[in-house]
């Protein structure tokens, strides 16, 4: 059975590459209604199960980075196409099985959405969990936050092994009382909590700091131009070059930490893993063109749109900025999250500021509140990004916040223009 | 001259960028050189003496339970503040609780304040999507929608608009919002004023006509805002 699963999905991969289309969701829908057994089967044949990453903001980067950690010692298949489905699954596995239908890996470290990740659940229980934050997020899908968080809590029950919780987001720390798996935790040293608001901190709640103790800590932040953090793991505090930039990011190494941990890793090694963690498909994913430097950053909700605002005092000066949202049903069709954003600090930006997608107008507006100029509104995302790259000179950084459904164009875009760095 | 607003519960009823509905109003009067001063009331906080434009928007159902017994105690004062022309702009959750009751899917009534003639019932559905809606006083009003209460409206309420491709109060009747003197609920988020500023302004003109100043206002630059407004209202639900 596994065997034919696996011929129909590689087929239908093959068939989407010859006719020129990147397939995540077909194949694995192929296979899904044909073999809706395959993909519990062909977890069951991993010897350490599966690692599901969830959680509002950070889950492509910390998925990379958990699959990095643990690439240092096992073999390990992940979603890394940046597709969080259950299909996406069925599609990863579909394509990394050799052709007799053998998976020939240890682990599996998958990246669901909540929404996605409680359908997995019922599936395939997954041996291991890190949950990461709950944060406002597509309330035009989920309503409310409680019900995103009561989403994860269902994930937390159906996990097997090891659950690792965030001690520094509320409702992901009460998580703890809705699964028997052995429960772990990871956080960030309570001096520097006031920089990791959770969605009530960020809206005037009291900053409060958890209490338990963590298996993995984040104790200080790069200072200026070095990408170094230091993490403690374990008992053991490590410097750790982190290329994945900005403090969310050193917050969610953590959370890697820890859950490398619960494989017995020592902890030179997971921070060697980390090291190794490259920036994760539009994550800060930086590109040359004509010689200026171009920054990809995806923002989904209020939350990870702040987090990466802040990787704008970086070294390098930003000469232009490039606001993308579209609101497409992958993007949320309810612009209303881009006034949780503030943007005043962009007034103080000596950069050129442009505004694209179907809501370029919308953005535009929000900025005109915040008492920022905008240079250009251009609803075509790629000549938004022509007119940004012409705009600034060599040497000079342009930088793109764009919401999901631009950032393959944008990207697909850039390599043809440029060059990854 | 300095205009107070007072942005109720900002911590609990802020989770469809409501607060920026306090944002549009604090420029759009700074632009013309007249002074805001922007007042948070929390649960427990006493509400300032003199409020010109009160707002207040749309929270988690939890967080109106958590605010709900605050927000029944100051009803006394905000029946005052209603009849003496306070203006007021209710989104969502603040609108509901504006109301008579808000009777929950099993049947239980909570009181609201009595500041508008309206009743509102809880239910399964989600009325979700993009809304536009046509009024009277400041015409077409752009925003998205998002609430589970339906809304019936009394002799002594008057619809704010009419629903074009939305659900408004109910679902049924077409109707969006209430209005009664210069007191405003309506279920549009987006926030609603960013992308109506003909409604931001009469709001603002409202508050002036009650403290006697002028109602002329120096027109500003709205096209970003029409154009995202035309945009929006053309986008699939
Ligand atoms: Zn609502």
């Amino acid at each position: 059975m596994n065997v034919l699963a696996v011929w129909l999905g590689k087929l239908t991969l093959i068939a989407l590459r010859l006719i020129g289309r990147r397939g995540n969701a077909l194949p694995g829908l192929v296979v899904e209604k044909v073999f809706p057994g395959y993909l519990p089967r062909a977890m069951a044949t991993l010897p350490e199960g599966v690692v599901v990453v969830s959680g509002t903001n950070g889950k492509t980067t910390t998925t990379k980075m958990v699959a990095t950690v643990l690439g240092e010692r096992l073999r390990v298949l992940t979603n890394d196409t940046g597709s969080n489905f259950v299909r996406g699954a069925i599609t990863a596995t579909i394509e990394h099985a050799d052709w007799r239908g053998r998976l020939p890996y240890d682990v599996a470290v998958f990246e669901l959405d909540e929404a996605w990740a409680v359908r997995f659940v019922a599936i395939v229980a997954p041996r291991r969990a890190l949950l990461l934050n709950v944060m406002r997020d597509q309330l035009d899908r989920f309503g409310e936050i409680d019900t995103t968080a009561a989403l994860l809590g269902k994930v937390a029950a159906a996990t097997t092994g090891d659950v690792v919780l965030n001690r520094d987001d509320q409702r992901i720390a009460a998580l703890a009382a809705k699964t028997k798996a052995t429960v772990s935790y990871y956080g960030v040293l309570p001096a520097l909590r006031p920089l990791f608001p959770t969605d009530e901190e960020l809206y005037g709640g009291p900053i409060a700091v958890g209490s338990v103790p963590a298996r993995a800590e984040l104790l200080a932040l790069p200072v200026g131009t070095s990408p170094t953090i230091e993490l403690r793991i374990g008992g053991t505090a490590h410097r750790v070059d982190l290329r994945a930039e900005g403090a969310h990011n050193a917050q969610n190494a953590a959370g890697a930490a820890a859950l490398a941990l619960t494989f017995g890793f020592d902890s030179e090694t997971v921070a060697a893993g980390l090291g190794h963690v490259s920036p994760a498909f539009g994550r800060g994913q930086r590109f040359v063109v004509d010689g200026r430097i171009v920054v990809l950053q995806l923002v989904k909700n209020p939350g990870g749109f702040r987090q990466t605002l802040r990787t704008l005092d970086g070294a390098v000066p930003v000469a232009a900025i490039v606001v993308v949202i579209n609101d497409d049903y992958a993007d949320g069709r309810d612009v209303s999250w881009l006034w949780d954003v503030d943007f005043t600090a962009l007034a103080a930006v000596p950069a050129r500021v442009y505004t694209a997608g179907t809501r370029a107008a919308d953005m535009a507006v929000r900025l005109r509140y915040d008492e920022v100029s905008t240079d250009e509104v251009e609803p075509d995302p790629e000549k938004a990004l022509r007119s940004a790259v012409a705009a600034v000179a060599p040497g000079e950084q342009v930088v793109i916040f764009s919401t999901y459904t631009a950032m393959w164009a944008l990207h697909a875009t850039l390599l043809r223009l440029g060059v990854p760095q | 001259m300095t205009l107070t607003l007072v942005h109720l519960y900002p911590r609990e009823m802020n989770i469809y960028g409501d607060t920026g509905n306090v944002l549009v109003l604090r420029r759009r009067l700074g632009w013309r050189g007249i002074d805001a001063q922007v007042v948070p009331v929390a649960v427990g906080d006493a509400l300032p003496h003199d409020v010109d434009i009160l707002l207040g928007g749309g929270g988690q159902d939890a967080a109106q339970g958590d605010i709900g017994a605050d927000f029944a105690s100051r009803g006394a004062q905000l029946r005052a503040m209603a009849d003496d022309g306070v203006v007021m702009l209710a989104i969502c959750g603040t609108y509901q609780m504006l109301g008579h009751e808000f009777v929950t899917q099993e049947g239980r009534s909570i009181p609201g304040v009595g500041v508008l003639d309206v009743v509102t019932r809880g239910q399964s559905e989600r009325l979700i999507g993009n809304n536009f809606v046509d009024t009277p006083a400041a015409g077409r009003l752009v925003g998205y929608e998002n609430h589970s209460g339906l809304t019936e409206l009394g002799s002594g309420a008057t619809p704010l608009g009419t629903t074009q491709t939305g659900r408004g109060n109910n679902g049924r009747d077409r109707t969006e919002g209430a209005v009664r003197g210069n007191v405003i609920g309506t279920y549009l988020h987006g926030p609603v004023l960013a992308k109506s500023p003909r409604f931001a302004d009469d709001l603002i003109r409202r508050a002036l006509a009650r403290r006697g100043e002028s109602t002329d206002l120096e027109p500003l630059d709205d096209t970003l805002a029409e154009r995202a407004a035309v945009v929006a209202a053309g986008r699939p639900r």
